[in-house]
């Protein structure tokens, strides 16, 4: 069996001069131990050595960590592959000859930057408007000093596992970023520490999503099934929770 | 009563509201569904059933009003709820493959809501709106149903309503906040079974005026 694969790609292309199309590239001798973002990589050295502008892509940690990577590939955010970062999305999984598009996130919160580079700053400032909790200086309290049941952490941490690349946002029909904001408003409080704030959190949280212009979620549960962390959409059933008491009490 | 307008007008709160009027027209529903059940026993049952329910004199026009008010509500929110999210995404995808979590019934709730809409006015000036001076409302429906086009329009209307709900009866827990792990793969069941229901109570009464009564 070949070790090796080739496609074609088809990339979206975007910049101040272009206002945004497909390009079709050549991906030749793909080793099939390559990540996706590897093999943009090889694409891009020879781009590079041709002359032309490399295709810009986000990306930092490459172990399914960090968030930043992720495009469409295929119609599927992180592409086809069930938990998985683009990063972590290998290309033994595709098969030689096929023909793969790329595109950017695409939401009117997540202006296209350049190429597959998107803002999600947008993200950054709900997080700014309440995704914290307040705490006095002073020196760190002790670890263990409140007791909080195995089970109540590991749902927290469920949450927390969310690391912001904002495929809820791109995957959702309507570019609705409740799963993201659910999850930071469920990891805060779910734990005694961020219990205080709870209410007062959700509710200056979804204010600020609602202004950013995402959409608003009509409860499809595309973006739980493209969520690399496999985020639970009963994370917004928590959040509404939240943001009721908040409004109503 | 700024409070009240900042809620509703954010976008969980048109949720809240999606989901108190969507739950109110399922409980109609199965109201609707179990009357017109009578249907099935005949124009005797039927008939009596319909001078039962019109002896609740104005309790029927006070939930005639609340019906239509809620449905000012529900229609007027979903279609903002509809442009609002064309325009969160002023480029679609050139490629987009569903990942698994949308349903028919869900990927089609605003497409089926104006249908529904539309399918109410019908409905509501073919059997409410009538003179029953001369002739019953049993007389009407079988005069209605005596036209295939009439048959075949109900029909796909109802299981325009059954995908609606498909969708409509797990989502407004969930919208509501009341939803977890425990009771979802419940009510999802439920929504299923009432869709079902629904397709199936309603969906064959056209059919069955037509051809066996
Ligand atoms: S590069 Fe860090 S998650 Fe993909």
């Amino acid at each position: 069996m070949s070790r090796t694969i080739n496609l074609t790609l088809k990339v979206w292309r975007q910049n101040k001069a272009n206002p945004g199309g497909f390009e079709t590239y050549e991906a030749r001798s793909i080793s099939k131990d390559m990540s996706f973002l590897e093999m943009l990589d090889v694409v891009n050295e020879e781009l590079i050595v041709a002359g032309k502008e490399p295709i810009a892509f986000d990306h930092d940690c490459r172990e399914g960590i960090c968030g930043m990577c992720g495009s469409v590939v295929n119609g599927r955010a992180h592409g086809h592959m069930e938990k998985t970062t683009l990063c972590q999305l290998h290309m033994r999984h595709f098969s030689d000859g096929d023909t793969v598009s790329i595109e950017p996130w695409r939401a009117r919160a997540f202006p296209v930057i350049k190429d597959l580079v998107v803002d999600r700053s947008t993200l950054d400032e709900i997080i700014r408007a309440g995704g914290y909790v307040s705490v006095n200086t002073g020196g760190a309290p002790d670890a263990n000093a409140m007791p909080i049941p195995t089970e109540m952490a590991e749902k927290a941490f469920n949450a927390a596992a969310c690391i912001g690349c904002g495929a809820c946002v791109a995957a959702c029909p309507n570019a609705s970023a409740m799963l993201f904001v659910g999850a930071k408003i469920s990891h805060l409080s779910i734990l005694p520490q961020g219990r205080p704030e709870a209410a007062k959190r959700a509710w200056a949280m979804v204010t600020k999503m609602d202004k950013l212009g995402f959409g608003n979620c009509s409860n499809e549960t595309e973006c739980e099934a493209e969520c690399p962390k496999g985020i639970s959409i009963l994370e917004i059933a928590r959040m509404n929770r939240e943001f009721f008491k908040a409004a109503f009490f | 009563m700024n409070w009240f307008i900042e809620t509703i007008s954010s976008s969980i709160g048109k949720k809240l509201l999606m989901a108190i009027t969507g739950a109110s027209f399922i409980l109609f529903l199965m109201i609707h569904l179990i009357g017109n059940l009578t249907l099935y026993f005949g124009k005797a049952v039927f008939l009596s059933y319909v001078a039962h329910l019109h002896a609740l004199g104005p309790l029927i026009v006070a939930v005639e009003i609340m019906l239509l008010i809620l449905a000012c509500i529900h229609v007027t929110t979903g279609t903002f709820l509809f442009f609002q999210n064309l325009y969160a995404r002023p480029r679609r995808y050139a490629v987009k493959r569903w990942a698994g979590g949308r349903t028919i019934g869900s990927a089609t709730m605003p497409y089926s809501g104006f249908i529904i809409l539309a399918f109410i006015v019908l409905h509501l000036s073919n059997f409410h709106f009538v003179d029953l001076s001369e002739r019953t409302i049993f007389d009407v429906i079988s005069t209605h149903f005596s036209s295939m086009l009439y048959v075949f329009i109900y029909t796909c209307a109802v299981v325009v309503v059954a995908f609606h709900v498909s969708h409509g009866f797990w989502s407004l827990f969930q919208s509501l906040g009341a939803n977890n792990n425990k009771y979802m793969p419940l009510l999802r069941v439920l929504g299923l079974i009432f869709a079902v229901s629904v397709a199936i109570g309603f969906g064959f009464i056209p059919s069955y005026v037509r051809f066996m009564i």
